[in-house]
């Protein structure tokens, strides 16, 4: 496994490992897939990431591409977005996608579920207000439907207002007349997504195995 | 009450029974007497026997007891069979522990025991034969239709591992270890063999579905637990009757002649027939997709090309000695996405509802048969050792086969399936009508023992049905297994989970591996680019999109709320919600000039988006809740027309299509829409006037109970739409014509008397926001309400219709949501001058001052 160019120290290795939860394995792996998008160099950049071939045809690719550069999920305190990211931060926002360990205690999984709906939570949320707006639920739907084909941008709109009324009359109950629905919070997208069951399904496989050699 | 009915039924069913007994016995005899009348002629066909044997003047009526026996036989007992079904879901508080399955059971031994009383001898039992041809295929048909498609395969190599090897492994170690406690000297002397203890282990494998879904059905465990129990039972009924065809065989070639070259082809039967017989039902569904494409032109048999199909594919592998299980099961599930997609709307709900029919009704006449069968003295065959030891196995052995293969399954998932779900899935291996059946066509010559291994898998499926359904319920509350809420999901949860895969996809191909999800892409992308082309019609492709169904769905429910609700507050009151919608009702006749049946519901799918669009253009987005509200509110109007249309002229449309077998549209003249049009007019311009009278739009109180914030921007916003309103100089030559247009609308519903009153004060912009008015609050509740929150129309609601006078008030219906209060204020004193009245008024003002 000698075809990384920077072999950072072990140690280091092992203090990600500490901070991401990953296996040793998974993250020479990972590391192995970092440099194979970013060609080696040491930073990876939005373009890096569209030019994967399967990403390219993801409807919501500008989402998710979005979301690795988004300093919210770095868990490190920060706002906004940068241009480049770090093997670090690219294991970061990896780890959300990490599937939980066997035995955990209730809230140990409430935190997970925490943590990987704040993900979500952040994709839908571009502006960092807090609350995913009527326009940015609408922006995400009409991406997530504009491959679809047959179904217009206006259908992607109703769709998108019509959940966001379902939202607005679940969790606001009866609101008086004069109240308007500003938009979802965060609790808010707890409580409704809370038979998503989230902490088993937001999860992919990490091998243990190298299969870089296959994907481009 | 529910004693009485209770009663009545038993008293209906053991009636009919005696009929059944009587007419049986009258068989008997009558048989008898024919058998003596051939030998004496020597000659009779059966139909010359009874009658026209010695005819001396012609009978008026004749007794022909045989020209009806064996249907009318069959129809009774279908009869009798659910008529137990209903009995034992009348019963509430015995069905609340006891499973249904197992009540069924229950009442065939009742019944078997009133037969075998009058008999002497059980004359009805589950014969293989019809069980297998005719009971069977709807249910397994049923199943696969049904199956939930993506769940299925998402975990479908799990469901493999458990039909196939854990099948093989019950069946081997069940055979096995009563071969070796048969050897040991455990079951006395019988004439049986290791590969007749292997067939028979294998007969004993399968996990039957019909059981196995009569009982999860009832506990609602979490979705992926079901679908391994399920999935399983399905598809090792497949792999048992393959076993059981591969064992019989060996049994019949006979010990010796079996060598290695033998066992491989056995294998070998194995596979061939387990694969090509889901071959085989791929292509009829490909079959059946294809035919979809076509058959909108007759359209009221479109529905049963698909139980023609699937039975044909069910045969078609028997023919073949393909498994025919398997085969029908893999028709259903592929089939369901592309017929779904391009029937008719109205033929899904046929085949929907007709496959529930056949299948739930041949499903209880399995149970109840399974009960009758056992009351019979020649089966019973007791032999302790072999019983008790049979059951012990099949126990033990399923708890062992299903922790071991999760265990090494659970090696391989991300979430593991828990002890808790490993111990229920075990304990619903439940035995069922498969196995019987099985061990009923059981070849007595070869198999001496054939009766005890009946009365053994008799046993093991009463024990595994009764006690284990019985116990299955009060185990999971027990055991805490994660259950399902069976509430639908949320539109927002489904958009979530549709974003949730692409995202899922998206870390694949990132961090750079191969994974399901990839694989499920790359097999959707495959199927929307050809599969589809190929096998859905061109306009059924648009509507497939599964979210956009959703929308569909919610629209629909939405619709049918309204109209519901509208219809009990009044006929005709709902039409006109909304003089926003008065271009787009001109956009809709003009539709319905065009293309008739535009209103129907198959159309709305497609249509439901212009008018939206045309909203959303006019009415500038304000705010997310006018938008919303505009956009839901036309969709409803919308159906709402079209609901309209069909149930005003419904006493005059039933008698014209009832007669046409081959048209079954509901056929509406032009006459219809343009009345409809001119009333609603009317109607709304009727509202306008009282707008234009310029008694105050008390618009601000109308704090409805409802769940839409902005209702009264909304509100504000029709008002000023109306006094644009270009009929504006009609309105008093149509408001004359109320009265009558009054007396339409009390002719429409049967109760639109009571209706109309509490329309009367309802100023209810759109009643489906408005469950809890759903019923007539008790005056107490009423009282406590009307100060907090509103509601005009709870204030007549207190008043229940009594005296015919009410018809009046249909007159001044308030039909228009804008000017309800206003217009009552100035027009009800006018209209009704009785003292009755006057708790009302008060109340109104409290409404309209808040």
């Amino acid at each position: 496994m000698g075809a990384f160019h920077s072999v950072p120290e072990d140690h280091e290795y092992h203090l990600l490992a500490k901070k991401t939860g990953f296996s040793l394995e998974q993250i020479v792996i990972l590391h192995n897939r970092f440099n194979q998008l970013s060609h080696n160099s040491d930073v990876l950049r939005r373009e890096d990431l569209r030019k994967i071939p399967d990403l390219a045809c993801n409807p919501i690719q500008s989402q998710i591409v979005e979301a690795f550069f988004d300093e919210r999920n770095f868990k490190k305190g920060g706002e906004g977005s940068v241009q480049e990211i770090g093997f670090e931060e690219f294991l970061t926002v990896m780890s959300y996608f990490r599937p939980p360990e066997t035995h955990l205690t209730a809230e140990q999984k409430e935190e997970i579920r925490r943590t990987k709906m704040r993900f979500l939570f952040n994709m839908h949320d571009t502006d960092n207000d807090g609350t995913i707006t009527l326009e940015e639920y609408r922006h995400v739907v009409e991406e997530l439907l504009s491959r679809s084909g047959s179904l217009g941008k206006e259908t992607a709109k109703s769709i998108a207002d019509a959940a966001m009324l379902e939202v607005a009359s679940i969790s606001m109950g009866r609101m008086g007349p004069d109240e308007f629905y500003a938009g979802i919070t965060f609790d808010h997208f707890l409580k409704i997504l809370k038979e998503l069951e989230i902490e088993t399904r937001m999860n992919i496989h990490f091998l243990n195995m190298d299969t870089t050699f296959f994907c481009k | 009450m529910a004693p009485y009915s209770q009663l009545s039924f038993l008293l209906t069913v053991l009636l009919i029974f005696g009929a059944l007994c009587v007419t049986s016995k009258v068989q008997i005899q009558s048989s008898s007497e024919r058998q003596s009348a051939s030998s004496n002629t020597g000659s009779t066909g059966e139909s010359t026997s009874n009658s026209s044997a010695s005819i001396t003047t012609v009978p008026i009526v004749t007794w022909k007891w045989h020209h009806v026996e064996t249907p009318y036989l069959v129809a009774l007992w279908i009869l009798v069979c659910w008529l137990c079904k209903l009995m034992a879901q009348l019963n509430s508080k015995l069905k609340s522990f006891f499973p249904e399955s197992a009540l069924l059971i229950i009442s065939g031994f009742i019944l078997g025991g009133i037969v075998w009383g009058a008999d002497k001898a059980q004359t009805f039992k589950l014969v293989p034969r019809n069980f297998f041809y005719f009971l069977l295929p709807q249910i397994i048909l049923d199943t696969g239709y049904f199956m939930p498609n993506k769940l299925f395969f998402s975990n479908l190599g799990a469901i493999l591992v458990h039909a196939v090897i854990g099948t093989c492994w019950n069946a081997a170690a069940v055979g096995i270890s009563l071969w070796g406690c048969y050897l040991g000297g455990a079951m006395g002397n019988l004439q049986i063999g290791l590969l007749q203890f292997l067939l028979f282990g294998s007969l004993l494998a399968a996990v039957d579905p019909v059981a196995v879904i009569a009982v999860f059905e009832e506990v609602h465990v979490n979705e992926v637990l079901f679908i391994w129990v399920f999935g399983e039972s399905l598809l090792n009924d497949g792999v048992t009757v393959v076993l059981y065809n591969v064992f019989d065989a060996f049994v019949s070639l006979g010990g010796e002649k079996i060598n290695a070259g033998e066992i491989i082809k056995g294998i070998v039967s194995f596979f061939v027939v387990a694969f090509g017989g889901s071959l085989i039902g791929v292509v009829f569904a490909i079959l059946i997709s294809l035919l979809t494409k076509y058959t909108g032109k007759v359209q009221i048999i479109e529905a049963g090309f698909i139980f023609v199909l699937g039975y044909l594919s069910y045969l078609t592998a028997e023919m073949l000695s393909l498994s025919a299980i398997l085969s029908v099961t893999f028709c259903g599930v592929c089939c369901q996405k592309y017929v779904n997609a391009n029937m008719d709307e109205k033929s899904v709900t046929a085949v929907r509802y007709a496959m529930k029919v056949f299948a739930n009704g041949s499903e209880t006449m399995i149970f109840v048969f399974l009960g009758v069968t056992a009351i019979d003295t020649d089966i019973w065959v007791w032999n302790t050792g072999f019983i008790l030891l049979t059951l012990l196995f099949v126990l033990v052995y399923r708890f062992m086969g299903v922790f071991f293969l999760t265990w090494i399954l659970n090696r391989y998932r991300l979430v593991p399936i828990e002890l808790i779900d490993q111990i229920v899935m075990s304990f619903g291996g439940l035995r069922g009508a498969v196995a019987y059946g099985l061990a009923a066509s059981l070849d007595e010559t070869r198999i001496k023992e054939k009766n005890l291994m009946i009365t053994t898998t008799l046993i093991v499926v009463y024990f595994t049905v009764i006690l284990q359904g019985l116990t299955m319920k009060p185990l999971v509350k027990w055991l805490k297994v994660k259950r399902v809420s069976p509430t639908e999901l949320k539109l927002i949860e489904k958009v979530n989970n549709r974003a949730f895969e692409h995202i899922l996809a998206a870390m694949e191909d990132i961090s750079g591996r191969i994974g399901d999800n990839w694989w499920t892409r790359g097999w959707k992308r495959f199927e929307d680019t050809y599969i589809t082309w190929f096998l859905m019609k061109p306009e059924a492709r648009k509507n497939r999109d599964y979210l956009f169904s959703i929308f569909h769905k919610l629209n629909l429910e939405d619709a049918i709320n309204y109209v519901t609700e509208a219809e009990k507050r009044g006929s005709l009151a709902f039409l006109n919600q909304t003089d926003g919608t008065i271009v787009n009702f001109e956009k809709k006749l003009r539709f319905s000039g065009v293309m008739p049946d535009i209103m129907s519901e198959l159309d709305f799918g497609n249509n439901n988006v212009q008018p939206t669009s045309v909203i959303q253009d006019t009415v500038p987005s304000v705010s997310l809740n006018i938008h919303e509200h505009e956009m839901k509110r036309m969709n409803e109007d919308f159906n709402a027309h079209h609901l309209l249309q069909q149930h005003l002229y419904r006493s005059r449309k039933n008698h014209r299509h009832k007669y046409s077998r081959s048209n079954f549209s509901i056929n509406q003249s032009e006459d219809e829409v343009q009345e409809i049009f001119q009333r609603t007019m009317r109607s709304r311009l009727e509202s306008f006037k009282s707008a234009k009278m310029g008694v105050t739009p008390a618009k601000k109180i109308t704090k409805h109970p409802k769940k839409d914030p902005n209702h009264k921007m909304s509100n504000g916003k029709t008002t000023d739409k109306s006094k644009k309103h270009p009929y504006g100089d009609e309105d008093f030559e149509f408001s004359e014509a109320d009265s009558a247009y009054s007396g339409d609308g009390g002719a429409t519903g049967g109760s639109s008397q009571r209706r109309g009153t509490y329309t009367m004060g309802a100023g209810v912009e759109n009643p489906a926001f408005m469950p809890e008015m759903d019923t007539p609050p008790p005056p107490w509740v009423t009282e406590a309400e009307a100060d907090t929150s509103v509601a005009p129309s709870q204030g007549a609601q207190r008043y229940l219709p009594w005296s015919p006078r009410n018809l009046h008030r249909l007159a001044p219906l308030r039909i228009s949501d804008r000017s309800t209060d206003s217009f009552l204020m100035a027009d009800a004193p006018a209209t009704e001058e009785s003292s009755e009245e006057s708790p009302q008024q008060p109340s109104q003002r409290d409404g309209t001052h808040m």
